[in-house]
């Protein structure tokens, strides 16, 4: 799951399992990465796709390389599921920093998204 | 449930047996296999205790492995639960026939961006499933979906899709969900289920609860469509289809004896016919509970297991009353043959009550009942709720060939024959006690008031409670009506001292019979002499008469020749 790959190309549409980071991982170490996010999708499906294009934009967009994403294709590994308390898929589960946050959807809904990474304060209360 | 119906819906639908105490029975044969079935309640209707025995019941019972999807409570809280039922989750998961998949829905992790399905969900059930090879399935309960997921078209279009799957997984699946106002469900779930749907209900009516199971459909199949209470004790959860009453249960020849002699005398001289319902009503304090301790004593005499509700006393109490009049019942309770229940009939309402009993006597499988009293259920219960009650206990009792015998208890001497709870009809046999006053006493009486299908006596006896046991006795018919009591036995006694009387008169009369026949006997001896005497002084007056007629013949003769001899002689 923490697999995160280096090449810059897009992910394939094929390979689910491949995940990609908008920036060369080597630039900066994962320890210092702030936010660790994990994608977990359901095979090749458009939704999942969608989902990783949507996270990977507003990731380099907002988060300019401090962050460090995963995926988990649930079909690969299913005992994820449980481990990580997945019903809806897509789920983008927020690990770091604190509070831990699950997005789900598509997150075609930026806005929301943003909210979900604590990059906008929450409209009607303050973080969890 | 009819016969025909039967061969069609199983040609036709196949039966998953939940193996639930009475469940099976309702349905014709458990829930409907490969589908789903919604088992909807409110809060503490017991809708997951029932999943749990479920699952539980078919992995131990009938070989098929279970996953319990739980959504609320925890996988250790579920085996404690499941453990106050006398199921041991934690054996049947090491032995990979039970899997419990806690799903935790955290609403306020969770935040909606877009369009999502529940695959999720599926993933994890598909793997739980595989993991034991499960073919029954509980989702418990899954409508705290809507509350986690606020996107409805997407949740009922995967809610949709989820029943369809699990219907291809070919397993049986129950799936429970709240009641809702006005609706079955909350959320409406029974659209998306409809094989087959039960409501478990629990009422409260003058402070007592009452729990029931329905069946609100069930596709493709025969099934009971009453209420039908339930319990959920230390065995599981048990359904009663008390309800189900055909009249078609044997009626069989042989005899019970009452326990008292002579009341066998009265009742055609064996007893009480088997099966049937027996009352036995009076006022307080007429024998009645003593009459009913007969009956049990006699049964554990001949080796039979009597089952005895009390209402009233507690079963010490009636034990050591009994010692009394020398009926020891607490022998038969140490050796099995004799089950007390001591219950208030306030404690539960009548639906309990009678699934209670119910429980008790599949539990103890006697051949006697007893239920003292039954008049107790007038205070606890309206009257059509106590008479259906005990119509349906009645019922059930036949059904399973068991005697029952009710006391009950009567209030005013005019009402005397009129039963608790109004089931003389229902009766076979009904005896009658009495206390008739009478010269300043009360003395006990009894009568069998009827008794179907026997010859039964129609006379009053008197019922006497001596420390030998119960003991029943003629009256005394005189001229002014029966004499009962010490009324009678100073009768009795008047009776005895003219009969001794009359015997010694008698012995006087025989004696004079004896002397007049001696004194006759000795005139007659004395005639017989005397008439002797004179037949002999006859016979000899009579030979010596002769003697002398000859004398004189002779005489005569030789005068006559004599004087031939002088004629010649003197002309000379």
């Amino acid at each position: 799951m923490k697999r995160v790959t280096s090449p810059k190309k897009k992910a394939t549409r094929k390979v689910a399992r491949k995940t990609a980071s908008p920036r060369p991982p080597r630039r900066r170490a994962v320890a210092v990465a702030d936010y660790d996010l994990v994608l977990f999708i359901s095979g090749a499906s458009d939704r999942s796709r969608l989902a990783l294009a949507n996270i990977k934009a507003i990731a380099s967009q907002h988060l300019d390389g401090r962050y460090r994403l995963s995926v988990v294709d649930l079909y690969q590994q299913p005992e994820r599921a449980r481990e990580h308390e997945i019903i809806a898929v897509p789920t983008l589960v927020k690990r770091l920093p604190q509070p831990l946050r699950r997005m789900i959807g598509d997150l075609s809904d930026e806005d929301r998204v943003m909210v979900g990474l604590d990059l906008v304060p929450k409209p009607r209360s303050g973080r969890g | 449930m009819s016969k025909r119906p039967r061969r069609l819906a199983a040609e036709a639908l196949a039966k998953c047996p939940t193996g639930i105490h009475g469940l099976d029975q309702i349905t014709d044969g458990g829930l409907p296999r490969g589908r789903s079935t919604l088992v909807c309640g409110g809060p503490g209707a017991g809708k997951t205790l029932m999943g749990i025995e479920f699952l539980a019941r078919g992995a131990r019972d009938f070989g098929e492995a279970g996953v319990f999807v739980s959504f609320e409570e925890r996988a250790d809280d579920l085996a404690k639960n499941a453990f106050s039922l006398g199921f041991d989750l934690g054996r049947l998961v090491r032995s990979k026939r039970f899997a419990v998949e806690h799903i935790v829905l955290n609403r306020s992790e969770l935040l909606e961006a877009g369009e999502y399905d529940l695959e999720g969900l599926f993933i994890r059930l598909g793997a739980a499933i595989d993991a034991v090879g499960a073919k029954r399935v509980v989702l418990d309960t899954i409508e705290a979906l809507f509350g986690a997921f606020s996107n409805q078209g997407i949740l009922r279009a995967e809610l949709n899709r989820l029943f369809s799957w699990l219907k291809d997984k070919g397993v049986t699946t129950v799936i429970t969900a709240e009641r809702g106002q006005g609706a079955l469900t909350r959320h409406g779930l029974e659209e998306y289920v409809s094989d087959c749907v039960l409501v478990l209900d629990q009422r409260v009516v003058d402070q007592i609860a009452t729990r029931r199971l329905r069946i609100v459909k069930y596709r493709g199949s025969t099934h009971g469509t009453n209420e039908y209470p339930f319990l959920i004790d230390r065995s599981g959860f048990q359904v009663l289809p008390i309800t189900s009453i055909t009249l078609d249960y044997d009626s069989p020849k042989q005899f019970a004896s009452t326990g008292v002699a002579k009341l066998d005398e009265m009742m055609g001289g064996k007893g009480f016919y088997r099966a049937s319902t027996i009352l036995v009503s009076g006022m307080a304090g007429t024998g009645k509970s003593s009459l009913a301790a007969h009956f049990v004593d006699a049964a554990c005499r001949r080796g039979e297991r009597c089952l005895y509700f009390a209402f009233e006393e507690s079963p010490a109490q009636i034990m050591r009353n009994m010692r009394s009049i020398g009926i020891h019942l607490q022998k038969w309770v140490d050796r099995g043959f004799l089950t007390f229940h001591a219950m208030r009939p306030t404690s539960v309402g009548m639906e309990t009550h009678i699934s209670l009993k119910l429980k008790y006597v599949e539990e103890a499988r006697p051949s006697i009942v007893v239920l003292d009293p039954i008049s107790s259920y007038d205070a606890a219960a309206t009257p059509q709720d106590a008479h259906a009650m005990l119509v349906r206990l009645i019922d059930l009792l036949k059904a399973r060939g068991i005697t029952t015998m009710f006391t009950s208890l009567t209030s005013g001497e005019e009402n005397t024959e009129q039963a608790g709870a109004g089931v003389s009809s229902l009766i076979d046999a009904w005896i009658l006690l009495r206390n008739l006053e009478q010269g300043g006493e009360r003395t006990r009486s009894l009568y069998v008031l009827k008794a179907r299908g026997m010859r039964h006596s129609n006379q009053i006896r008197e019922f006497r409670l001596t420390d030998r046991g119960a003991d029943l006795q003629d009256v005394y018919v005189g001229p002014d009506g029966i004499l009962v009591g010490s009324a009678r036995a100073a009768q009795e006694l008047q009776d005895r001292a003219s009969a001794a009387a009359s015997r010694r008169d008698v012995e006087q009369k025989k004696g004079q019979l004896e002397r007049k026949h001696k004194a006759f006997a000795a005139r007659i001896a004395e005639l017989e002499a005397a008439y002797a005497a004179e037949i002999h002084d006859i016979k000899e007056g009579i030979v010596q008469e002769e003697g002398r007629l000859q004398g004189a013949l002779v005489g005569r003769t030789t005068l006559a020749s004599d004087r031939q001899r002088t004629a010649r002689g003197g002309r000379q």
